[in-house]
């Protein structure tokens, strides 16, 4: 179970885009929007070897931070936050990790993932993923998304240790 | 946007007055930056892009000083919404340093709009990324990581496996003519069937090896599914080692079912016209001759999927050489030479980056489109004069009710011809072209069958 604020939580429940920042080279933010998944208290997002810069990003350092601002991809909800966590890479199989992990919550938010799947020989190798696994260490809210208000703060309830 | 790069979307790049341009269409920005305790932290704020400063001004958000001693990333990002999904994607990311106040400086943009780069052609361009990732995992867990596909799908892709419609056409009206004529066989018509299924498939996996080490398929970032090759190897699927070993299976299947028809027909021509199919099949791509580089690969495959595969499945029946399958031969030949003649032209550009000097290469979009009418309309005109000249049955001439459909496609290439994903639907088109002409005069062949008793 999670600790995430439950306005927080409904908003990774609905958002189809986040925007993940990981620590690039030499210690600048690079951002990247993402569809984040949200299962148990943890964040997941994933990525095509394709487009695996963030990952090599987030094997150099986990820490990362993800924000959910964009009211056209949370269904209208207007609220904002960000999470700052560590993530783990899960990527011992790219072929078929992530099926195991995330493609039922996945197919939950984006059902037409269902036929790109079955096209899969077609796009060789968008399917071949990591999963980006975060578990949140801190807690930024926004309600309506008014940022030109303080955030209400939230920390994870015992010191998380990392992966 | 600006230039891309093969290996990603946009290369971050200096900011130039369209990168303020194209941030001020977002609603809001993503702040970021890397906090005291070395985490990322982000925020949205209302900003404004002034291109003629060189500047966005952020909404300073409350209780989060945005820093002045480290870099800044500014964010704009946009999807639509649709059923069960989303497009429209695109994003465009700035950094730079912010002054204290509510101005940030940006020197370094980079992003991404599907509108101007699509999304296969992103991914396309990323595949040398795909490569350093896995290659640095295989390293990191001590394994070989690579791309996998079930072995079916796999199958499919490295032979392209439904190109084999190519030769079903010819083949099946080499057989056809020769049963006009009172010559059937059904299981030597199989094993011709199979044989050049065989040689057809050996010929297309050659084709992906030379063009992978030629570095042809490898420039080409906008592949179809009828253009660029199979791609297993530039994706890493299947070794250049195992495409090899592989062409050599289906070249000696290739020519084992041949030599059995040879012995079976005891014809001596036939296995001139099957060594012939081997050599313009291997001299395709092969050096020393390469003649699809040469501009010569429409001529070759009118060769192999004309005379040579029509006249030696008539052969096979028959044991000798004949008119009727000559003339008419030329019909899947020019036509199945179109398949490749349009399936060049989305392939014009990195084909010349790598030395490929296809037709579409050499000439004007214009020639090019009026070549392939001209082309088709020989292949019309030759049933018509064939059927004048008595040398194909009238009713033949049922392969006519094609035209209508070459012109659409010529007319498509008008439209769609510098658009490789638009043009898909031509290309597709023109391989229906080719089968329903050849199912059109399978059919008047069976017509003629029936119909020669009642004459």
């Amino acid at each position: 179970m999670g600790w995430l604020p439950d306005p927080v939580e409904r908003l990774l429940d609905v958002a189809l885009v986040g925007e993940l920042t990981v620590v690039g080279r030499n210690g600048r933010p690079i951002t990247h929007p993402l569809i984040p998944l949200y299962h148990d208290g943890l964040v997941y997002l994933h990525s095509s070897t394709l487009f695996s810069k963030k990952l090599e990003h987030i094997k150099r350092d986990p820490r990362v931070a993800l924000a959910i601002t964009d009211p056209v991809a949370t269904k209208g909800n207007p609220d904002r936050a960000t999470i700052q966590g560590r993530a783990r890479l899960i990527e011992d199989d790219p072929h078929t990790d992530w099926e195991r992990v995330i493609l039922g919550l996945w197919r939950r938010k984006e059902p037409l993932i269902d036929d790109f799947l079955k096209v899969r020989v077609a796009l060789p190798l968008f399917f071949e993923r990591a999963v980006i696994e975060i578990t949140p260490e801190r807690c930024l809210y926004w309600a309506d998304g008014l940022t030109d208000r303080a955030p209400t703060e939230t920390r994870a309830p015992r010191p998380v240790v990392a992966a | 946007m600006t230039a891309t790069t093969r290996s990603g979307s946009v290369p971050a790049h200096a900011p130039n007055t369209a990168d303020f341009e194209r941030l001020a269409t977002y609603p809001h920005v993503v702040v970021s930056w890397i906090d005291d305790a070395g985490f990322p932290v982000s925020v949205a704020t209302s900003f404004e892009a002034d291109a003629s400063a060189g500047t966005i001004l952020l909404a300073p958000p409350a209780g989060m000083p945005i820093p002045t001693d480290r870099e800044v990333g500014v964010l704009g990002s946009h999807i639509h919404p649709t059923k069960g999904g989303y497009d429209e994607r695109r994003y465009l990311q700035a950094w730079g340093r912010f002054d204290g106040t509510k101005t940030l400086v940006p020197h370094r943009f980079w992003g991404w709009d599907e509108t101007e780069v699509p999304f296969f052609e992103y991914s396309e361009r990323s595949v040398p990324q795909s490569r350093r990732y896995l290659a640095a995992l295989s390293v990191e867990k001590g394994r070989t990581i690579r791309p996998r596909l079930a072995p079916f799908w796999l199958a499919l892709r490295t032979t392209r496996l439904p190109f084999l419609s190519a030769t079903a056409v010819p083949v099946l009206l080499g057989i056809a003519v020769a049963a006009s004529h009172g010559a059937f066989s059904w299981w030597t018509a199989l094993l011709t069937v199979i044989g050049a299924s065989f040689a057809h498939l050996a010929i297309n996996v050659t084709n992906d090896i030379f063009d992978t080490l030629s570095g042809a398929d490898e420039a080409n970032t906008t592949p179809t599914q009828f253009s660029g090759g199979s791609r297993v190897a530039i994706y890493d699927l299947v070794g250049i080692g195992g495409l090899t070993r592989l062409a050599l299976a289906l070249f000696a299947a290739a020519g084992l079912v041949g030599l059995l028809l040879v012995a079976v027909t005891g014809s001596l021509i036939l296995l001139w016209i099957g060594m012939a199919g081997i050599a313009v099949g291997v001299a395709y791509t092969a050096p020393p001759l390469k003649l699809v580089y040469r501009g010569l690969g429409e001529l070759a495959v009118a060769l192999g999927f004309g005379p040579i595969m029509l006249l030696g499945a008539y052969v096979v029946q028959t044991g000798q050489l004949a008119w009727e399958p000559a003339v008419l031969s030329v019909v899947p030949g020019i036509l199945v030479a179109l398949i490749l003649f349009v399936n060049e032209i989305p392939d014009r550009r990195s084909d010349a980056e790598a030395g490929k000097r296809t037709l579409p290469v050499r000439f004007a979009p214009g020639a090019v489109r009026a070549g392939y009418l001209v082309a088709a309309l020989v292949a019309f005109a030759v049933i018509a004069a064939g059927v004048g000249g008595g040398i194909l049955p009238w009713p033949t001439l049922i392969a006519l009710a094609a035209v209508p459909l070459a012109f659409k496609i010529h007319a498509g290439l008008k439209v769609h011809y510098d658009s490789p994903y638009t043009l898909m639907a031509v290309m597709g088109a023109n391989v229906n072209l080719n089968l329903v002409v050849g199912a059109l005069l399978l059919l008047a062949y069976l017509a003629a069958l029936f119909l020669a008793p009642l004459a």
